[in-house]
């Protein structure tokens, strides 16, 4: 069936790409199509859709077209996407990459194609808006220590954990989640005597397992994928009993989701994301509703992929509205209204842009529980509005804190 | 000193495990010179076949069987349909079974999916056991891993050195040209040891899977990890992989606990070692 459509797609594409006219606007998007990313990887693009067709899949006269193409979720793989779209598809726009490094890639890239507008899918390393920004790089969504805001806090003032270990992948997205949890949790009292950061894709945790302090009350898994269901089996078979909390990515409905005995250790489990797909919301049930109508083979809910990159599109979506699809002068009309732009999202929040072109957004802290027929889902304890880049801080005071790294922030 | 004795233990199962998946690739080379880049991917499809069946049965016995067996006849496949039309054309062949590999991973996930998948354990080996001495809890099934790596290698210690099968193995790898002049049928016993390597590495798959897990990329860590083990080891023989094998395990597990950002350095370091200094492999013997 999948190889009818493919084909049908493939004919389709050839059939309309004939007629195009000079007016017509190209979207290019990036997202992760191979791989152990590509179950949300084809989400985002499935968000991406879902907005141009929201909009009638014209803007002002204007026919909205979308190219794909697939990155590795490794930087160059999407740097070589954005090249290809933007020298040989000519697309006006970009919507993407999927993943945080990719994302600092596309960014340093935007800044020697000025003519194209640059919105970021669902990657989520600090430093893409935060320093070193670029003046054609939007990112209509947080980065990952937004999406932790509200747990260090929960843990340490709701749960009573006062010391927790930390183990995640060694790269900017983790290290960036992390800031965003201690950075609440070290305010609040909590300390972190211990970090260990794993290469990615690594398959056996059993020594990171027994060198995790006895005396912590919980740990952080920073882990995505099919490495946090290694590493949490392997600590379950170890005889590992202290409760887990979940970086925005542990506790996807894709880990939910996959098949193991491991899930027993995460009901209960705290953790921040901007995406609940059992949200009760009003906003976010037309949203799933709209969703599901779309894509009657994607997830039951849409995810935090599909979620971001639908979020980006349809912020084009709006700005191409206002300004009546005019992309003329280096995109000039077409960015201011993209960095005055408000909307509502589908999380109830009003989305909009701080100096730097990134998202003012929602976020939640929720907790695995079994579902009456034993899957696993989200639940959301509570809902923090208007999470900016700088978690509430004073500018100055959270610049100070200098970049992210193993081992910044600190408190032992 | 726990620490020590139990990151020692985790090398010594992560050795096992590496051994089942490459002496297969080690044996299908040493006979044929083909450098089989598809052993991931049968690895990869063991390990599925054997979670399908494993919920299907209940029994995880028959999903390794199954595992084996399913990887076993893919391997004969490979061999009889693609790359035996080639045979002595090493590079053809290589390129050729990279190009399986990449088509076996996309079917693979058009059928399994994105998700991640591990074998639900019988009773015996799902929870932990009490070492004597370390006084702290280890997981059953790693053990039982290390038991199932030493029965393999033993049956095939005997398959090889005692019975008239593994005599033409070893003449095979000694001199193939003799061995076709002789009479025997040369183009069965290649099928038979490529249906042979993918049964181990379609087993290690199953085992990979219950005490790991398996997602897409599974296939070439495998991959990977095989070509430096016997790289190490040396090519052709179940000893070099062993050896190769026990190397990278414990190398990778005292990186990940000691030195956890430069973990993977570790086991690179040892082959560009080997490489310099015994470029034929630890155990391997120069070519003529």
């Amino acid at each position: 069936m999948n190889i009818l459509k493919t084909t049908a797609s493939i004919l389709a594409l050839t059939a309309f790409a004939a007629p195009a006219m000079a007016d017509d606007i190209k979207i290019g998007v990036i997202s992760v199509l191979e791989g152990a990313f590509a179950g949300p990887g084809m989400d985002g693009v499935r968000g991406a859709k879902l907005a141009v067709q929201e909009a009638g899949g014209a803007v002002g006269g204007n026919e909205i077209e979308i190219v794909t193409m697939s990155s590795d979720a490794s930087p160059d793989s999407a740097v070589n996407a954005a090249r290809k779209l933007i020298e040989q598809d000519e697309v006006d726009l970009i919507v993407g990459p999927l993943s945080g490094s990719e994302g600092l890639a596309l960014r340093d890239l935007s800044k020697s194609y000025p003519d194209v507008t640059f919105l970021n899918g669902s990657s989520a390393s600090q430093d893409t808006t935060l320093r070193d920004a670029s003046e054609n790089f939007f990112r209509f969504g947080g980065d990952g220590a937004q999406w932790m805001v509200g747990v260090g806090d929960y843990a340490f003032n709701d749960l009573g954990y006062e010391s927790v270990a930390i183990v995640g992948e060694d790269y900017s997205f983790p290290y960036t989640q992390v800031l965003g949890f201690m950075a609440e949790y070290c305010e609040a009292g909590g300390r972190v005597p211990e970090k260990f950061w794993t290469p990615i894709g690594n398959k056996d945790y059993s020594s990171i397992v027994y060198s995790i302090p006895q005396d912590v009350d919980a740990i952080f898994v920073v882990l995505g994928g099919a490495d946090a269901v290694n590493f949490l089996t392997q600590y379950a078979q170890a005889g590992g009993d202290k409760p887990i909390i979940g970086s925005s990515v542990t506790i996807d409905q894709s880990v939910l989701d996959s098949q193991g005995p491991f899930k027993d250790l995460l009901v209960g489990a705290p953790s921040g994301t901007p995406t609940v797909s059992n949200f009760e919301g009003e906003e976010w049930q037309a949203f799933v509703a709209s969703y599901n109508e779309a894509f009657p083979d994607g997830f039951s809910a849409p995810s935090i992929f599909g979620h971001h990159y639908y979020m980006s599109t349809k912020a084009a979506m709006l700005a191409l509205e206002e300004v009546g699809g005019d992309l003329s002068d280096g995109q000039e009309a077409f960015r201011a209204a993209l960095t005055d732009l408000e909307f509502v999202t589908p999380t109830g929040g009003t989305m909009r842009l701080d100096e730097n072109r990134n998202g003012i957004v929602d976020n939640f802290v929720t907790e695995v529980f079994e579902r009456e027929d034993g899957t696993l889902g989200n639940r959301v304890v509570k809902v923090v509005r208007d999470v900016d880049q700088y978690l509430g801080m004073d500018k100055d005071e959270f610049m100070a804190m200098g970049p992210v790294s193993r081992d910044n922030p600190s408190c032992p | 000193m726990t620490l020590f004795f139990i990151v020692t233990l985790n090398g010594l199962t992560l050795a096992a495990l590496y051994f089942l998946a490459a002496t297969g690739f080690s044996l299908i080379f040493g006979l044929m010179r083909t450098v089989n880049m598809a052993h991931g991917a049968l690895l990869l499809l063991g390990g599925y076949v054997g979670f399908s069946v494993v919920e299907a049965t209940g029994s995880w016995g028959l999903g390794v069987i199954a595992g084996g067996l399913a990887a076993a006849l893919a391997g004969a496949l490979v061999q009889f349909g693609i790359l035996g039309w080639m045979q002595g054309d090493e590079l053809r062949q290589t390129l050729a079974s990279i190009a399986i590999s990449i088509i076996m991973a996309d079917l693979m996930l058009w059928h399994w999916g994105g998700i991640t998948y591990q074998v639900t354990l019988p009773e015996l080996l799902s929870g932990g056991q009490r070492l004597p001495l370390l006084g702290v809890g280890y997981a059953s099934i790693r053990l039982a891993l290390m038991a199932f790596a030493l029965v393999i290698g033993v049956a095939l210690w005997f398959l090889i050195q005692k019975t008239r099968f593994g005599a033409v193995i070893r003449a095979g790898v000694d001199d193939q040209a003799m061995l076709r002049a002789l009479g025997f049928p040369i183009k069965r016993i290649f099928i038979s040891v490529f249906a042979l390597g993918g049964m181990l590495a379609g087993m290690a798959g199953v085992v990979a899977a219950s005490a790991l897990s398996i997602a897409p990329g599974t296939d070439l860590q495998f991959l990977l990890s095989s070509l430096v083990v016997v790289i190490v080891g040396g090519m052709g023989s179940v000893g070099g992989a062993a050896l190769g094998a026990l190397l990278v395990g414990l190398a990778e597990q005292y990186g990940l606990a000691y030195a956890p950002t430069y973990g993977a350095v570790f086991t690179f370091a040892i082959m560009v070692l080997v490489l310099a200094v015994r470029p034929q492999g630890l155990l391997g013997r120069a070519e003529k």
